[in-house]
């Protein structure tokens, strides 16, 4: 600090805001600097991915590695989506991810109903028990499960691969939040106005929940396209319903196994997440620190 | 116009309150069965498989053993090992996470040209998945077309099959993909922090060191402690990483066995189910411990933002 | 239109009476104001007649009809909440439709009422306007207009002017008065402020701790309250309360820290047998006067505009207020003054239950 930097008078004052000025400009370029540095980091693996798929095998082995791809090659992602099959894969993931988060929405809505609005014994002991399922780890369900689903006889069918899933703990709590915050007033309003209990859902309680809705739809989309371990243990054989997230650990390892290819089918199976990222970022973070922030 | 339907207060009342009560209980059954069917009945079917000795072979009923299986996997090498690169594994991961991530929060914090882009890019790992994050890193870390041997990293054997290299290697994966959630939560903690509490400390004269370190720190330490926990009984679960860089075939195996792949091989390829239960069991005393830790320390020491 | 009656409600709460043996009768067109401090029991009585609460003893009942048993929707009553309980996800005009669609109304004939309803209450530029896009008084109205909109047999009204500032609650009262009396419903109107019960209400119902002190016409309640809690309740300020002796057995005269003052000329009948009592005078009832019977020193002189109020101090436990005009001369703070009475003006209560013995009316 310079000795004149504390005098706020005439010559002196404003060589002092001088001072401070091109401090602050130094301070804004180092902040820059980092976050440009912690930007490439975080992207360069997903970039050079892409750029990579994009590639003639030939040049892959290039080094340094190209940082643009001059001659795009988009036969990789052709070869992924027809002898990868990520088409298939694709579609899978899709009926996997919508009959989940379909399912946590609905269950978690009426639950939360119930938890909000309802009255009846053992209330507070259900809604324990509810919570008591963020406890238990899925991995630690693992062994009865997989022999439940066999017995059901649901491998290799959607119904092993999403019905574990229908309900959750978190999205039931979300929305038994969203539904108190509702003040008492409305919810007689509607009464007086001739609304029940199944209309005053409808009408109300489920349009003033939507930010809860839109926060818990977009956290099972993300957990339920992303799951790998359980599509892996009931997906034993066959494509019929494996999912993208499986299709990829074959790409990389034994149907077709070319480095190029498994970029692009990398590509592929990430590019609706970053969709999703981008349009629904506000969501996506509320959902995520929903347990975080007081 | 209306019901003319004359009974005594008391019994309509009661009848009301019966149904509404029926129909709490039909709102909660439909979650109630899925947890019950594969959440509690599979959790307290461990207790009693863990009890019971898979035979070696196929067909043969399993035998009650006692807590003698308990005792024997517990003990065994392969699960000790197997523990031991787990809780490695926490170390290596964690810390490393959380703090990267609250470093690229409190640079991306203020209100600044670019900062939304900046902002999408550190959450973007939030969606990769471990399949992709383990084929990216998978291939930047191959010993033909990686990037490894250009930068000079050349180890032998390969880096996913080297008995030293290959969990950290996972580590650093690891670490990347759990950027995005450590930022996200991160720059949660820092925007409920109360500007004014930061201008009240810096009109006292604290310099910009003093105000991080003194004001903002402490009062994103539920967050920080909340990311820690989360973060830890993640780091407990890890699978996909294992399964795909590594596999039970790696010369490294032995050294990435992380709990949950060893469930999974002890359930799918040694086939015996009482194992599986107890480590399975141990998997969940940990989880537990983790959390029960944040409920001791969330009280006592973090300091909260009153 | 309907009347409407309590006949010995009573509501606890975990045993705590909130509403007990309630009998009241609220006459088909009149505006009945329930007064009474926060907690006394009076927006419980009002729920037991929309149906949010099932009393635990006795009959509500609308248009002769007990009505314990029919649910809030079938008893055709309209509410106005303090909150005003607009849906905010609605615009205004469907905010004021809302309660239209469960009736069966076809489209036409909604959109028609709603704009009907909406021009008298001059909220037709905002029918596409969100409640957070209103003010507090646009609010209102809104809440209102939606109370209108199915022409139900009863308002309910629930300090529905709470909520808003000073000048626009002046506005808003004189508007639900003329709107009761254009629409001629049976209206039921909750406040704890007394000056708003004594300008609407074609009668006021007081209430303490649950039970009903007094029911009557404004004029009524306020010339002869039945009990203590009624005269301080009622007028602003309040009455006058001071511990008093009777003088002699003709009772003309009770004794009062600082002095006396002349009861009626009819004095109190019976008295001999009251221990204690109290004798209560409305502020606008006495007077600074050298020929005062009460001797006081000047603790405070407020003046509101046309009145001035003079906090007096009595011996050294009592005080009372002094309305005087503001054109008279003006005491200063510690000056020694006389009070006078003015004749036929002094209420008698008991010291111990507070019920009324005697006084003016």
């Amino acid at each position: 600090m310079r000795p004149d930097s504390r005098n706020g008078s005439g010559e002196r004052g404003s060589r002092c805001r001088r001072g401070r000025a091109s401090r602050r400009r130094r301070r804004l370029a180092a902040r820059y600097t980092l976050l440009t540095i912690g930007a490439l980091v975080v992207l360069a693996p997903l970039y050079l991915t892409f750029v990579s798929s994009l590639l003639p095998p030939s040049a892959l082995a290039e080094r340094p590695p190209p940082l643009f791809p001059l001659d795009p090659q988009w036969h990789d992602y052709v070869i992924a989506w027809t002898q990868g099959d990520l088409g298939v894969y694709l579609r899978n993931s899709a009926i996997q991810t919508g009959i989940i988060v379909c399912g946590q929405l609905v269950t978690s809505v009426l639950a939360g109903y119930a938890f909000a609005f309802l009255r009846f014994p053992f209330k507070r002991a259900l809604f324990v028990v509810f919570l008591a399922t963020l406890m238990i780890p899925f991995e630690v369900t693992l062994v009865t499960n997989t022999q439940t689903i066999s017995e059901l006889g649901w491998y290799n069918t959607f119904a092993g691969l999403t019905v574990p899933f229908l309900a959750t703990g978190v999205g039931t709590f979300l929305l038994r939040q969203a539904f108190l915050q509702i003040p008492r007033d409305l919810r007689e309003a509607a009464t007086l106005d001739g609304y029940g209990r199944l209309r005053f859902l409808l009408r109300i309680a489920l349009p003033l929940a939507r930010p809860a809705l839109a926060a818990l739809g977009v956290f099972s989309f993300l957990a339920a396209w992303n799951q790998y371990l359980w599509p892996l243990v009931v997906t034993g054989s066959g494509n019929g319903v494996r999912t993208v997230q499986i299709g990829l650990k074959l790409l990389q390892g034994t149907e077709v196994s070319r480095t190029d290819v498994a970029l692009a089918g990398t590509v592929i199976a990430v590019l609706p997440l970053l969709v999703l990222l981008v349009v629904f970022q506000k969501q996506l973070v509320r959902s995520l620190t929903a347990g975080a922030v007081k | 116009m209306s019901r003319g339907r004359e009974s005594p207060p008391a019994r309509t009342r009661r009848s009301r309150a019966v149904r509404e009560a029926a129909l709490g209980y039909l709102l909660v059954l439909p979650a109630l069965a899925v947890f019950g069917v594969f959440v509690f009945y599979p959790f307290a079917e461990n207790f009693r498989l863990a009890l019971y000795q898979t035979p070696p072979y196929p067909g043969l009923p399993s035998r009650y053993v006692g807590l003698h299986q308990v005792g024997q996997v517990l003990a065994s090498s392969g699960f000790l090992q197997s523990l031991g690169s787990t809780l490695l594994f926490v170390v290596m991961v964690v810390p490393a996470g959380l703090l990267i991530g609250l470093l690229l929060a409190v640079a991306a914090h203020r209100r600044l040209r670019a900062m939304a882009v900046y902002r999408v890019i550190f959450s973007s790992t939030v969606v990769t998945s471990v399949a992709v994050s383990a084929l990216v890193f998978g291939t930047l870390m191959d010993p033909v077309v990686g990037l490894l041997p250009w930068l000079g990293l050349n180890p032998s054997p390969p880096i996913l099959q080297n008995t030293t290299w290959a969990l950290p290697a996972i580590a650093v994966m690891s670490v990347w993909q759990f950027l995005g959630l450590s930022f996200v939560v991160m720059s949660a903690g820092l925007s409920a922090v109360p500007e004014e509490v930061l201008e009240a400390a810096r009109v006292d004269g604290a310099s910009e060191r003093t105000v991080f370190w003194r004001v903002t720190v402490p009062l994103l330490s539920p967050t920080i402690f909340f990311g820690l926990v989360v973060a830890t009984i993640y780091a407990f679960q890890t699978f996909g990483q294992v399964d795909i860089l590594i596999g039970y075939s790696s010369a490294a195996f032995e050294h990435v066995n992380l709990l949950v792949y060893d469930i999974l091989n002890t359930i799918e390829v040694a086939k015996t189910s009482g194992q599986a239960a107890v480590l399975s069991l141990a998997l969940f005393l940990l989880t537990l411990g983790v959390t029960l830790l944040q409920l001791r320390l969330v009280e006592r020491r973090v300091h909260y933002a009153a | 239109m309907a009347d409407v009656a309590f006949r010995g409600a009573t509501k606890r709460f975990d045993r705590r009476p909130a509403v007990e043996h309630l009998d009241l009768e609220v006459a088909d067109g009149e505006l009945l104001v329930l007064l009474g401090p926060s907690g006394c029991g009076k927006t419980t009585a009002l729920r037991m007649v929309a149906g949010l609460e099932e009393p635990d003893e006795g009959e509500i009942v609308i248009g002769g009809r007990v009505v314990n048993d029919v649910e809030p929707k079938d008893r055709d009553v309209a509410m106005v909440f303090q909150s005003y309980a607009l849906y905010p996800h609605l615009n205004v005009e469907r905010n004021i439709e809302f309660p239209l669609r469960r009736r069966g109304v076809d489209a036409q004939r909604r959109r028609q009422t709603v704009h009907e309803v909406a021009a008298s209450l001059g909220l037709q530029e905002l029918l596409a306007r969100k409640p957070r896009e209103l003010s507090g008084g646009q609010r209102q109205r809104v809440a209102l207009a939606r109370a209108i909109v199915r022409q139900p047999r009863a308002f309910l009204m629930d300090e529905p002017l709470s909520n808003l500032d000073a000048a626009l609650r002046l506005q808003t009262r004189a508007d639900i008065v003329a709107l009761q009396a254009r629409l001629g419903t049976t209206t039921l109107y909750v406040t704890h402020d007394q000056v708003e019960a004594m300008t609407m209400g074609h009668r006021i119902a007081v209430l303490d701790h649950g039970v009903l002190q007094q029911v009557g016409p404004p004029h009524a309640l306020y010339d002869r309250p039945a009990n203590l809690f009624v005269a301080k309740f009622l007028g602003s300020p309040g009455m006058n309360v001071l511990p008093a002796t009777l003088e002699g057995t003709a009772a003309h005269v009770a004794r009062v820290d600082g002095g006396h003052v002349p009861l009626g000329d009819d004095g109190v009948a019976a008295s001999g047998q009251v221990a204690s009592l109290a004798v209560g005078v409305r502020p606008e009832h006495l007077a600074l006067s050298p020929s005062g019977t009460l001797e006081a020193k000047v603790l405070l002189v407020e003046l509101l505009g046309a009145d001035v109020h003079v906090l007096c101090q009595l011996g050294h436990q009592t005080k009372l207020v002094v309305r005087q005009d503001a054109s008279a001369p003006r005491p200063a703070i510690g000056d020694g003054v006389r009070i006078a009475v003015a004749r036929g003006s002094v209420h008698v209560f008991t010291g111990e239950s507070g019920g009324r013995l005697g006084g003016p009316g």
